[in-house]
């Protein structure tokens, strides 16, 4: 049985976590709204950019003037993998899921006798596969630094990638992110940028168009921008997963201190009825046997 | 016909303009083209330049540096990578584009080279009409 005293000072301990949980999350919404924000603004960009470049590729599709990026090395031989997470914890499954996913699909690729290499963006993901495929990585990309995410953030990203790419680094790049479909729910999602792929239902768009300059040299003008807004969209979907993972996480981390701290609270006033009582036997018992 | 089309200007991170308009000059990749209502459809790359609208409450000015324009008979979409009003461009804001174009153009392999140059003297370009 702990004392009273500890229970006090267990009680207190649990009410000034349930505290720091309950901002925490007051502050994840807060960046959540922020993050859909983002997310939204970003929207029509995306959109246009994968409807044109959609009808777009359709039209070269099976040409061998069609752009390297898009057409593909030819090989389907070494497997890049580039796994976004957060840079901080404390936010439920977030980053388990998409390391889980990832993970399946290392397995699969190595199954099949490919070639697989990891890029990590957000030092959780690297933290969690480091431990298991650590001689697979080829590098990590450092976002602790980077305050709000933006354009050029993934234009970076992409750069790196396609130059790798055209130096024959590897042949296919998938990237692993959350999409975002509410505060309880994001779903792991692979997404293969290299070579390109663009939603199907945009391949009609462009017909009766005449082209300044011709199709291919849009194309190629293009394409790596769409691979950029493509890492991009992931980038925002993740930031705002992120932040719907933290909320939901510290609301039931609030909820289980709370409940804890009835239950404390119960034990300690028993206790202390107890306490009493038995004070109260020694007394009445002493003047008796006076 | 209709006197005006739809206006669009969005860039990666925010839309910045949706207006009728008039009347909207484009710095395309083949020259500057002045777009009316009841334009041919057109698909057009962007070179860095100013995108001059003709809106209700009268003209506004942007600069982009890249991206593309769609044009069809009633609506013009200008999808550009950079994109700010004229009013908050300075040429402090061109100048890290302009170093790295220029340092991607002298890496930039042959077939990627002409291309890479012409856009940074587009940008200097730009950067020189600028106030």
């Amino acid at each position: 049985m702990p004392s009273l005293k500890d229970l006090k000072l267990r009680i207190d301990s649990v009410k000034s976590t349930r505290k720091i949980t309950k901002a925490m999350q007051m502050v994840a919404a807060a960046k959540l709204r922020r993050a859909q924000e983002a997310a939204e603004n970003a929207r029509p960009y995306a959109e246009r950019m994968d409807a044109v470049m959609g009808g777009l590729a359709a039209s070269v599709a099976g040409l061998d003037s069609a752009p390297k990026l898009l057409r593909g090395s030819g090989a389907d031989e070494t497997h890049l993998l580039v796994v976004m997470t957060s840079e901080r914890g404390l936010c439920g499954g977030f980053n388990s899921a998409i390391v889980r996913e990832a993970r399946r699909h290392i397995e699969a690729r190595r199954g099949a006798g490919k070639t697989v290499r990891i890029l990590t963006i957000g030092s959780k993901g690297r933290d969690q596969l480091k431990r298991d495929f650590a001689d697979l990585f080829v590098g990590h990309v450092d976002l602790s630094g980077v305050r709000r995410i933006g354009y050029d953030t993934a234009l970076g990203i992409a750069t790196g990638l396609i130059a790798e790419f055209e130096a024959g680094d590897f042949d296919v790049a998938t990237i692993f992110y959350s999409t975002f479909k509410s505060v309880i729910s994001q779903l792991p999602t692979p997404k293969q940028i290299i070579p390109a792929t663009f939603d199907a239902d945009g391949a009609e768009a462009v017909s009766g168009y005449s082209f300044e300059p011709g199709e291919p040299e849009i194309l190629a003008d293009l394409l790596p921008r769409a691979v950029a807004t493509q890492i991009f969209t992931a980038l925002l979907e993740n930031a705002a997963s992120e932040q719907g993972a933290r909320m939901t996480a510290m609301d039931n981390a609030t909820r289980n201190a709370g409940e804890l701290i009835d239950k404390l609270t119960i034990q300690y006033n028993r206790t202390r009825q107890a306490v009493i009582t038995s004070e109260l036997i020694e007394i009445i018992s002493g003047a008796e046997a006076l | 016909m209709a006197d005006t089309m739809q206006f669009d200007l969005v860039a990666p991170e925010k839309r910045l303009a949706s207006m009728a308009v008039r009347r909207v000059q484009i710095p395309g990749a083949e020259g500057e083209m002045t777009v009316m209502p009841g334009h041919e459809a057109v698909l057009s790359t962007l070179r860095p330049g100013f995108v001059q609208v003709d809106g209700p409450d009268g003209p506004h000015d942007f600069v982009v540096t890249h991206g593309f324009v769609e044009i069809t008979g009633d609506s013009v979409s200008v999808i550009a990578e950079r994109a700010v009003a004229r009013a908050e461009a300075h040429r402090e804001l061109l100048q890290p584009i302009l170093e790295e174009a220029r340092s991607r153009a002298a890496e930039a392999g042959p077939e990627h080279k002409d291309a890479a140059e012409t856009f940074v003297a587009d940008l200097v370009h730009l950067i020189d009409r600028m106030d």
